[in-house]
């Protein structure tokens, strides 16, 4: 059943006992009273599947912590079962904490995966990997690509299964910050982005609903053939120049979530992933010049 | 819930249920697993029986992630091991690995899927400042700033204060005995280091007996209060156990060593308690009891102990029993004309940089 199926009121009531969601390769049980993380769930994540399923990979839970603090400077704050891995975030912060929680739930459990930090999309049977360092402008893009006919396979977190090598869909939505939300909001008016959380650690953040054809292929694997790592640069003109691979391994894999933890099939996988992949750095500043290069990339 | 009666201690004593355990039980069974630290023990138990391809998928892929967490904390064990021997060989004494560490460096079933937070050493006190001297130079470095802390491990503790490498960041703990000097109950750690046993390839680094690894194990269990890995803990004894459960007179001789080593009262509680949530019964292991009053009400606060790793597992009575357990752990370790004071200091310390802490937000 889609979510989308559910009433606010059903929808209420399942999440104060706990609602199954559906995200790539994950089931999670989610449990929240706060009104602001149903209206988040029935708005960003309509298209996902819901149910009653018997095992769930994590229960999380995003609440207001017990205690006199919530009557004065309201807080909220993430169980995962019932460990509390952060410290208490200002009461509006509570679907950005829900998506915080959830990555952190993945990135640091799910080692059947190699788990790179990286965006992924996919056209034409093509998957191309975006690593981005902080500001190099990944989540911009990937947006833009999304709602450009590009299957999003994830925007944060790459996850490759070590049984065949391919990548593995985690669709999400994806995280918008500072001025990429209004730059998005300028190149797609009518696309969903949901309220913004204002001052948190990463400043403002706000989410972008994922397509329903991104959703609703969630179970397709893909195979990676490119790796280009972005740049965006004030009044560049589009320029890709070939990326060392050598280089280009030693940075996926120290941007991996796990890559040591996996120890020689953390470098087997990474490996074979390079084997498979075109490398590239591509510089830009303006997003028709990026999508036209992408397209092309693909093509 | 009862302990015994949980799926997570079935599939600890028989891994063969696991393929017919549901997927809602297995919904359980990882979450308190994951909780209580024994997801990489339960998949190592998996693994070694061949039912991997008999399990559910997402359940497998629970367990193996756990399963390689512990896997590269072996890998690292195995390295500090090495580094720990080159640093401290020098010195001509002998140096032993205890808990789990020993486990992993000896090889031993009870490391398969163990986690462990730090490597616990023990060595003779009149070395004590020889080997921190090298530990140092080796680049170990004692992390607590406070004085008072420093002086409280030093003058009173059984063990140095934590150690962090400045580089890799792994903890050490530098023991000298096995229970506080200002305990209760003594033992003799020279015994211990006595009857250990060479580590293959290395120069100094040794392990107990195996006798005396299973009584540090229990002895530990019931002393330092770590309640949130209690019952992994008491699965490594399990495991210790089992494994030389096949031996002659295999429990009157532990019996005996542990009335020499003075450490009759630990075991005689870790051997109950692996009976009640085990079901592991130890022919010829006769231990003294304690008195028939102590006796119900220890074994009522260390099963709500053991249970308190997961909120499944709790009861209102938990939060009470574990109160009960810190003060004991507390009195076990310090007279009253020692404890009162420090609990006193650690008590205003506390407040006071709780009320720092406000003034400054």
């Amino acid at each position: 059943m889609r979510l989308a199926e559910l009433s606010s009121a059903e929808l209420e009531s399942h999440l104060a006992q706990g609602l199954g969601l559906v995200t790539g390769p994950f089931r999670f049980l989610i449990q929240s009273r706060l009104p602001r993380v149903a209206h988040g769930l029935a708005t960003l994540y309509c298209d996902f599947e819901t149910g009653d399923f018997d095992f769930h990979d994590f229960h999380v839970r995003v609440d207001k912590p017990f205690g006199l603090r919530s009557w004065f400077r309201p807080q909220i704050n993430f169980w995962l079962d019932d460990f509390t891995p952060f410290i208490p975030l200002p009461a509006d912060h509570d679907m950005a904490q829900l998506e915080w929680g959830m990555n952190w739930c993945i990135a640091g459990h799910a080692h059947h995966y190699l788990m790179l930090h990286a965006a992924v999309l996919e056209r034409n049977g093509q998957a191309v990997i975006l690593p981005g360092d902080p500001g190099a402008g990944k989540s911009t893009l990937t947006a833009a690509l999304t709602l450009s006919g590009w299957r999003l396979l994830s925007d944060e977190i790459t996850i490759i299964d070590r049984d065949d090598g391919l990548i593995v869909p985690l669709v999400r939505p994806v995280s918008l910050k500072n001025a990429s939300i209004d730059i998005i909001r300028a190149f797609a008016p009518t696309a969903y982005i949901g309220d913004t959380a204002k001052d948190t650690h990463k400043g403002t953040v706000s989410h972008l609903r994922p397509p329903i054809d991104s959703v609703l292929a969630m179970n397709r694997k893909a195979r990676a053939r490119h790796i280009v790592f972005p740049r965006w640069r004030a009044g560049a003109d589009p320029v890709s120049k070939p990326h060392a691979k050598s280089d280009a391994f030693l940075h996926v894999a120290n941007h991996a979530f796990n890559y040591s933890l996996l120890g020689s099939l953390g470098f087997d996988l990474t490996a074979r992933l390079l084997d498979d992949c075109d490398c590239q750095n591509f510089e830009y500043s303006r997003l028709p010049d990026a999508l036209a290069f992408f397209e092309k990339l693909v093509t | 819930m009862r302990l015994a009666e949980l799926d997570l201690v079935h599939a600890l004593i028989d891994p063969d249920i696991m393929p017919g355990l549901g997927m809602a039980r297995w919904d359980l069974l990882v979450r308190q697993a994951r909780a209580a630290g024994l997801l990489g023990k339960v998949g190592a138990l998996a693994l070694d029986r061949g039912l991997a391809p008999h399990l559910p998928v997402p359940v497998w892929h629970a367990l193996e992630a756990g399963l390689a967490f512990a896997d590269r904390q072996a890998l690292a064990v195995h390295h500090e091991l090495r580094l720990l021997d080159l640093a401290l060989s020098g010195l001509g004494i002998p140096v032993l690995v205890l808990k789990g560490a020993a486990y992993v460096g000896s090889g031993h079933p009870a490391a398969a899927g163990r986690l462990m937070s730090d490597i616990d050493i023990l060595v003779p006190k009149s070395s004590l400042g020889q080997v921190e001297a090298a530990l140092m130079l080796a680049g170990w470095v004692s992390t607590l700033r406070d004085p008072y802390d420093q002086r409280y491990y030093r003058q009173w503790m059984h063990e140095l204060p934590p150690m962090t490498h400045i580089r890799r960041g792994t903890n050490l703990d530098v023991h000298h005995n096995l229970l506080p000097e200002t305990g209760r109950i003594r033992t003799q750690p020279n015994k211990v280091i006595e009857d250990s046993l060479p580590l293959p390839g290395l120069r100094c680094l040794r392990v107990p007996s195996q006798q005396d690894l299973i009584l540090h194990s229990a002895t530990h269990l019931m002393h330092e209060g770590e309640w949130d890995h209690g019952l992994r803990d008491l699965s490594d004894l399990y495991s210790l156990i089992t494994s030389q459960l096949g031996e002659e007179g295999f429990g009157s001789a532990l019996a005996e060593r542990a009335r020499r080593l003075n450490l009759e009262r630990p075991l005689f509680y870790a051997l109950i308690h692996l009976q009640r949530i085990f079901g592991l019964k130890i022919a010829g292991a006769c231990v003294a009891a304690p008195g028939s009053l102590i006796q119900p009400l220890m074994n009522g606060l260390l099963e709500q102990g053991f249970g308190s790793f997961h909120a499944s597992c709790r009861s209102p009575l938990t939060v009470f029993a574990q109160f009960s357990l810190f003060v004991r752990s507390h009195w076990l370790r310090m007279p009253p004309h020692l404890l009162i004071p420090h609990l006193l200091y650690k008590a205003f310390k506390k407040e006071k940089a709780r009320v720092e802490e406000t003034t400054a937000a």
